[in-house]
């Protein structure tokens, strides 16, 4: 897999190192430093950090403006998009947008049904799908060409990311649905969280089958468990998360106080496991409103430092 | 067909409550089939208004009627005389009805009784569920004879989202998830390799998107 961006994330995988990325939730106003400060709780941790796009459907600052935040502070951003909220202007006029402040990484996503947040009376757009947008910043990128067939005179610079959810029904589609999305043009996936190792290493075993494993680069999703209550919402409550009740013992089975500690554990040593599994190109450590613990987790995990690239 | 529901007496009766000679007219084709538009319904929100006004101490006269379809010139024949009785109309026909009865009488105000759902099927007796929402390229020799538009919550044309759980769609623990609906049916034909086949970027210039829609035929036009 040659070099096609500037985008250091890929430089890194391209290497053949680990590389770590994190994701930071902007906020639900208008201060800057609500970015600004999660970022440098974790900055010389991580190779980039992902910038989520009204996550669950809550309206919060745009993803663009904070991948900004984050550039103009020296630091990588992924910019993600879903295509729940914009049609196909201004997708890819965003696009443009991002790749004008150098931002060389997107994650390319449908997103939550806006059921879940805060406008649940509001239309959702889909002009486009995941896979669908995935095509179009590819082609941007590549064939320097708009949707619409026109020329674009300076291409976006794009490192195309998206995500995996091998634990979501059915099964067995889930191999072919990333066949899919590499087919469509995915250079790199972030995994959903994983909790179920057994699961993913199935899924991982498919991918492997296929060889799909040598046509991008998968960044296996982990979030540290704060309690065990959380461990029961998530697997209760959340669609398509897939949690072990063993896992929810284990954190019951710790004194209330202790439990986010046993959670931290529990992400460093899927994440040790992990590591010698064939095709793991690196994680995605999404420490939900626990910004701080990131440091730690990567520390522990044997993947501190982090490299260096010449730019 | 197309599934309506009624609206709330209330609704209906804050609309009329200021005219005198109300006419409440059904339609017996689609809507009849959910028992919500019919002629029949007509003539029972008819006398529930008539209630109402009972109990409101006014003297609005209201009376039903209803034709076989309200969206063709045909049907209306038989009605002119109870539409020009009228001062004002409460159609139970889908939102078409209710326009195309506003088109023919200018100076007539025409009241929706019904809110128009969808397009759908009978399920069963008394259960109806959406379709399609005649976006004019049909896609269903792709997708295994399922609308990924009407039935998946995001309408992704190369699904599943990664929320689809036991066959359930991530926004409702009861309604079926379109994809694994798709996939179950693709595997029974032993079409699967069909899932993999990208569905591009859709052209929706022939849905909604493209403003309102008009099909002429010239052949059979007199
Ligand atoms: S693809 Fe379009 S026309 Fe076909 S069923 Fe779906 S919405 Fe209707
Ligand atoms: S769960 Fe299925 S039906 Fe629901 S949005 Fe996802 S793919 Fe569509």
């Amino acid at each position: 897999m040659s070099v096609k961006t500037p985008s250091k994330l890929e430089k890194i995988l391209a290497s053949g190192q680990l590389a770590v990325t994190s994701e930071c939730g902007p906020p639900r106003g208008s201060d800057p430093e609500d970015i600004t400060r999660k970022a440098e709780l974790i900055k010389n941790h991580v190779d980039a950090i992902n910038i989520t796009d009204n996550q669950t459907s809550v309206t919060r600052m745009c993803s663009l403006a904070a991948c900004i935040r984050l550039k103009l502070m020296g630091l990588e951003p992924v910019l993600q998009m879903v295509t729940r909220d914009r049609n196909r202007i201004a997708i890819q006029s965003d696009i443009l947008g991002a790749a004008s402040f150098d931002i060389n990484n997107m994650l390319c996503l449908s997103g939550d049904h806006q059921s879940f947040g805060d406008c649940k009376l509001g239309q959702n757009v889909h002009d486009l799908d995941s896979i669908q947008l995935i095509q179009t910043v590819r082609m941007m990128r590549d064939e320097a060409k708009f949707l619409g067939g026109d020329d674009i005179k300076c291409p976006p610079k794009m490192f195309v990311g998206a995500a995996a959810n091998p634990f979501a029904d059915p099964f067995e589609i889930r191999v072919p649905r990333l066949a899919k999305k590499i087919a469509a043009g995915v250079e790199f996936i972030q995994t959903q969280c994983i909790y179920n190792l057994d699961k993913f290493e199935k899924w991982m075993e498919g991918v492997r089958e296929r060889g799909l494993h040598e046509k991008v680069h998968i960044l296996a999703g982990l979030t540290p468990m704060k309690s065990a209550g959380m461990a029961r919402y998530m697997k209760n409550r959340v669609p398509g998360m897939d949690v072990p009740e063993e896992l929810v013992k284990r954190l019951a089975g710790v004194p209330k106080e202790k439990q986010a500690q046993e959670g931290i554990d529990i992400c460093i040593e899927s994440i040790q496991r992990l590591k010698s599994v064939d095709g793991v190109h690196g994680f995605h450590v999404m420490a939900i409103e626990w910004e701080e613990k990131v440091p730690e987790i990567v520390e522990r995990a044997g993947l501190y430092p982090r490299p260096t690239i010449d730019k | 067909m197309i599934v309506g529901q009624q609206k709330p007496l209330e609704e209906i009766w804050d609309m009329i409550k200021d005219h005198s000679r109300v006419l409440v007219f059904g339609c017996n084709t689609c809507v009849a089939v959910c028992q919500q538009g019919g002629n029949k319904e007509a003539e029972i929100i008819a006398s529930l208004l008539r209630m109402k006004a009972t109990q409101e101490g006014l003297d609005i006269e209201i009376k039903d009627g209803g034709i076989e379809r309200q969206c063709e010139h045909e049907f209306f024949e038989s009605a002119t005389k109870s539409l020009e009785w009228a001062d004002a109309v409460v159609s139970t026909a889908c939102g078409i009805g209710v326009q195309f009865l506003a088109e023919k009488y200018e100076s007539l105000p025409v009241y929706p009784g019904l809110n128009t759902t969808f397009l759908g099927a009978v399920e069963k007796f008394g259960v109806y569920t959406e379709r399609c929402q005649a976006c004019g390229q049909c896609v269903l020799g792709l997708t295994g004879g399922i609308c990924p538009i009407a039935r998946c919550a995001k309408r992704l044309m190369n699904g599943p989202c990664g929320g689809s759980t036991r066959g359930k769609c991530e926004i409702n623990k009861d309604l079926d998830c379109a994809w694994q609906l798709i996939i179950d049916r693709l595997k029974a034909m032993d079409k699967m390799d069909n899932y993999e086949k990208i569905i591009p970027v859709k052209d929706w210039s022939s849905d909604r998107a493209g403003g309102p829609r008009k099909f002429v035929r010239e052949d059979i036009q007199v």
